[in-house]
């Protein structure tokens, strides 16, 4: 699993590539939680179009994030999610909760 | 791992034995077993995603729950294809055993939390079971054993004349 971010004046965007699993899901929270807290921009991206699994530790780690950024009064976006991304949020009824669009493009565009 | 040799094992029905450790770097190559298992006795892809999601789920649970995160303990996967005496009729089903020596579960927190409360963690049993037909916990002698159980056909709706 990779984690990267990108940088902007109003946006971060975090590339994650691999899976969002137990072996992963504490560098991803850890990562995404640091950045958030020192960069503290108005709107949050996780680029996920390149995560083909996530299990409820992932998601546990993606509402961390979420409820960060509502403390901070900042948007939190998710793009490019694998249908097992979309599957696990759906059981989980966190669909609605999460800003979510298909690609890049349409996240910034929409931001 | 003699404490799984003990045991009597019937291979007319076995499809898969995995003897594993308790290192989460080991999910991801289960999941690869299992999916292709799953895709090889012809359940669907949507089918095929959800058998992986609660093996990866419920040995996620063993990893954190019974060994507390302790890598190097023993945890066995067997897979079978049985009939299950299912009311209705027998049902051809994918049949899961999920075994460790870890402490015993604590079978109240062994349901689904509330949704409506948005917080992060206690997803995992609610993705266990919104993936299978049933799950069965027991604690025998010093092992846990989880019981899967994933019906391989959809039982025929008789139509009301």
């Amino acid at each position: 699993m990779k984690i990267s971010a990108r940088r902007m004046e109003k946006v971060t965007i975090f590339d994650i590539s691999g899976n969002i699993d137990l072996s992963q899901s504490p560098e991803v929270r850890k990562v995404l939680l640091k950045e958030m807290r020192e960069a503290s921009v108005p709107r949050v991206m996780l680029n996920l179009s390149d995560v083909n699994y996530i299990d409820s530790s992932g998601i546990a780690s993606l509402v961390e994030g979420l409820k960060l950024s509502r403390e901070l009064n900042s948007r939190f976006i998710l793009f490019g999610l694998s249908t097992n991304a979309r599957e696990v949020l759906q059981i989980s009824r966190l669909l609605s909760f999460f800003e979510i669009y298909e690609n890049e493009e349409q996240a910034v565009a929409a931001a | 791992m003699a404490w799984l040799e003990a045991r009597p094992l019937d291979r007319r029905d076995l499809l898969l034995r995995l003897q594993l450790n308790s290192n989460p770097e080991i999910l991801c190559v289960v999941r690869s077993a299992v999916s292709q298992l799953s895709e090889e006795l012809g359940f669907s892809a949507e089918e095929c995603r959800a058998v992986t999601r609660a093996v990866d789920e419920a040995l996620t649970n063993v990893i954190r729950h019974a060994y507390h995160g302790k890598r190097g303990r023993p945890i066995e996967l067997s897979c079978r294809r049985i009939q299950d005496p299912a009311d209705g009729g027998p049902r051809e089903a994918l049949e899961i055993l999920l075994e460790d020596r870890g402490v015993a579960a604590d079978q109240k927190k062994m349901r689904s939390r509330s949704l409506d409360d948005i917080r992060p963690g206690g997803l995992g049993i609610h993705f266990i079971q919104q993936s299978v037909d049933l799950m069965e916990y027991k604690r025998i002698a010093s092992t846990n054993r989880l019981r899967l159980l994933k019906y391989l056909r959809p039982v025929k709706q008789e139509i009301a004349r």
